[in-house]
């Protein structure tokens, strides 16, 4: 699905990631963790193509294309998505004429139809029950005026429509209470196939609760410094990040 | 990198900007009292209106150009425009057929012939128009359905000939000849625009629609619209405009009136679309308009909706006079300025009557170097109890090399009114336009779908054809403005 080797990047004369090496296949789940300023909002940020962050080396194979040609919106055309910390407000444009936007520009891309507006209600209506998405916020401005939780929701609503082959996670759990967590997280694993691919971006085990991944990697300094099964992260938990760090201020 | 991708984009081609070469009948350039003889001469006009004009002549002479807009222009030398010039050779025009054919084509390039077309081919169309070509009024089509309603709809010129007494009564009683610098210059010059009553009782039909072009090099546009609602009417005016493409800065100089009387409606739009001058500020439209209306008689109302993309330079105040108890006045008004464009716009609600309303929304967007004003003037007067008025005034800025500036007036005199204002300034964010493209949109498309949504409560008030055609200018004007 996707390959990254070696990946570095800098924002003005700091580098941030500082060769990531990651691979994930069709039907995985990866959990990627680590302290604040490991560099995985950077990651998810260089991935979708933000235009703030130089790639100084490395290379990211996505569907056996180039990834980091390509503009940030034919990534997204490409069946990348990714689901933002901070979801942004578009006052004056309701979610359904930005959704049903988005989902024609990347059916024109593949060369297929204009959906019918039929068939995109229809698709309105089932997805949104996905997340248990109040109707009346699906012709609602993008998330303007929402709560934290409708937020985070209206994410997994929009990937749920767009039906992306790897979807990056960045954060979803944080300012989410208990309950918008559980509807969340059974969304995200109800999208779960054997063709598409997950990438949690978290601090916390918690989400990991709800979202079981097959590897877990801890992020430090721009690195991939540990790899492992679900038990990483449970242990991660118990010893604290203050371990982590101890082990590999050495290796910097 | 936003910039520099900015800098390299603001240089949208103005798609109307062609020429139409056809004979045209000018006066000699200058200004003075023997060519408004020749332009009333021209018109075959009684003395009463040639009295209005070296009336409103004199006045002006006396009268400075004002000064307090936001705005810094080239001051035009009025003894080096051509005030008066037609197309040959200027004869009753009974059927489009009649019409020079390179004007048609203009038209055809404009866009505005569909409807024409339609009427010819049978088919049933709502909307009537009233195209004024330099300075002659061309052809009013539909004149004749219009009429079996008793509906008058033709050019001012025609209006003078055939309708005196009701061009007499009302002209100059919303905006007065001495009004102000420029309405004082039309008053004296005017050469043609469009003329409209609805009868008593009467609901037109269909949308009536004045299309204004500048062709001739040098020339000055002056025309004048009249609207009168008379009790119980109400009609939907639609006004669009286009100039060809020239180095030098032309002027335009119109005055609308409307006046409506007991229970009366007029709901004008405007998609003003001026040649707007090059990347480099060099050319384009002044556009120095005074548009005005009077509620004159209780429950009446007036609404301005205004979507201006075009002139390198806008001064502009479409207003209500609340004169009528009951009287409601609106304003709309989206106002995108790119490159080197300058426009100081906004309203004036005169609040005379009782329980008289207003509203006010303003969106500004302010692209590449542009400077983008509101100005509104809020004035309650004694008596006018229960006045209330609500502004809203935004700005939208792309990039950081723009202006938006807001100067909101407010006078109140009695005690029992309510007005509120808001204003927001808020910036297309790099955030929003990423926002967009990890969800699939491309550039264009994401700043078209955050504009339109910023502008959504203006768009919704025009009529359904203008609105598409308003939502494409808008994409039209801002492409590439943000990188």
């Amino acid at each position: 699905m996707i390959s990254i080797k070696n990946l570095h990047a800098s924002i003005g004369d700091k580098e941030i990631l500082r060769g990531i090496n990651l691979e994930v296949k069709a039907g995985e789940v990866h959990a990627i963790m680590g302290p604040n300023g490991s560099g995985k909002s950077t990651l998810s940020s260089v991935l979708a193509g933000r235009e703030d962050y130089e790639i100084t080396e490395g290379e990211v194979i996505f569907n056996g294309k180039n990834l980091l040609d390509m503009a940030a919106e034919d990534r997204a055309r490409e069946g990348l998505f990714l689901a933002f910390q901070y979801p942004i407000e578009i006052p004056g444009v309701s979610n359904i004429n930005f959704l049903r936007t988005a989902l024609n520009e990347i059916r024109a891309y593949h060369g297929q139809e204009e959906m019918s507006a039929k068939d995109f209600l229809a698709l309105v209506k089932d997805k949104s029950k996905l997340v248990e998405l109040d109707s009346k916020l699906a012709s609602r401005s993008v998330n303007e005026g929402f709560s934290g939780g409708e937020k985070k929701r209206n994410e997994i609503f929009q990937m749920a429509m767009l039906n992306p082959k790897l979807a990056i996670l960045d954060e979803t759990d944080s300012g989410l209470d208990i309950d918008a967590l559980r509807i969340v997280a059974s969304g995200v694993n109800k999208l779960k196939s054997k063709d598409n691919a997950t990438i949690l971006i978290t601090h916390y085990q918690r989400l990991l609760d709800y979202i079981v991944p097959d590897f877990v990697h801890i992020l430090y300094k721009g690195r991939i410094v540990k790899s492992g099964g679900k038990e990483l992260a449970l242990e991660l938990e118990a010893k604290g990040y203050d371990e982590i760090k101890k082990e590999f201020e050495l290796a910097d | 990198m936003a910039n520099e991708i900015l800098e390299e984009h603001i240089q949208n081609e103005y798609k109307w900007g062609f020429t139409t070469d056809i004979d045209a009948d000018e006066a000699p350039k200058g200004l003075n009292e023997d060519i408004i003889r020749f332009i009333s001469a021209k018109k075959s006009e009684p003395d009463w209106l040639l009295e209005f004009r070296l009336k409103a002549f004199r006045n002006w002479k006396n009268m400075v150009e004002p000064q307090w807009a936001h705005v810094s222009y080239k001051k035009p030398d009025f003894q080096d425009i051509i005030y008066y010039s037609a197309p040959k050779p200027k004869k009753e025009l009974a059927s489009l057929d009649e019409v020079d054919p390179e004007i048609l084509k203009t038209f055809e390039k404009l866009g505005i012939s569909l409807e024409e077309q339609k009427r010819l081919s049978g088919v049933q169309s709502n909307i009537a128009v009233d195209v004024v070509f330099d300075s002659v009024s061309v052809k009013t089509t539909f004149k004749e359905t219009l009429a079996e309603k008793g509906i008058i709809f033709c050019s001012f010129s025609e209006a003078v000939q055939e309708h005196p007494e009701l061009v007499k009564k009302y002209m100059g009683m919303a905006v007065p000849p001495t009004d102000n610098f420029y309405a004082a210059l039309n008053s004296a010059v005017f050469t043609d625009g469009s003329f409209c009553y609805i009868p008593k009782g009467v609901r037109s039909p269909m949308e009536l629609s004045t299309y204004f072009r500048i062709n001739a090099s040098g020339t000055g546009q002056f025309e004048r619209t009249l609207i009168i609602a008379d009790e119980d009417a109400y009609v939907s005016y639609l006004e669009g405009c286009t100039a060809p493409q020239r180095d030098e800065n032309q002027l335009h100089a119109a005055v609308v009136e409307i006046i409506t009387h007991k229970n009366a409606e007029v709901k004008y739009s405007t998609v003003q679309n001026w040649y707007p001058g090059d990347k480099d500020g060099k050319g384009g439209i002044f556009n120095f308009v005074t548009k005005r209306g009077i509620c004159l008689e209780d429950n009446s109302k007036i609404s301005w909706t205004q979507v201006e993309t075009g002139s390198a330079v806008t001064w502009k105040y479409p207003s209500v006079i609340l004169k009528g108890n009951n009287s409601v006045g609106e304003f709309y008004s989206v106002a995108v300025t790119n490159n080197y464009q300058q426009a100081d716009t906004g309203t004036k609600m005169i609040h005379i009557g009782k329980n008289t309303r207003s509203t006010i929304i303003s969106k500004g967007i302010s692209a590449g170097f542009s400077n983008n004003s509101y100005r509104g003037l809020v004035q309650i007067k004694k008596g006018a109890s229960n006045a209330r008025n609500f502004s809203q005034c935004d700005s939208l800025l792309m990039g950081d090399k723009c202006g938006a500036h807001t100067f909101p007036y407010i006078e109140i005199k009695d005690k029992s009114a309510v007005v509120e204002h808001e204003a927001t300034t808020s910036k297309i964010g790099e955030d929003q336009l990423f926002y967009c493209k990890q969800r699939g949109i491309d550039n264009e498309k994401a700043i078209g779908l955050i504009v339109n949504g910023y502008c959504k409560e203006v768009l919704n008030k025009l009529p359904m054809e203008f609105a598409v055609e308003a939502q494409k200018l808008l994409a039209i004007s801002l492409e590439g403005s943000v990188g």
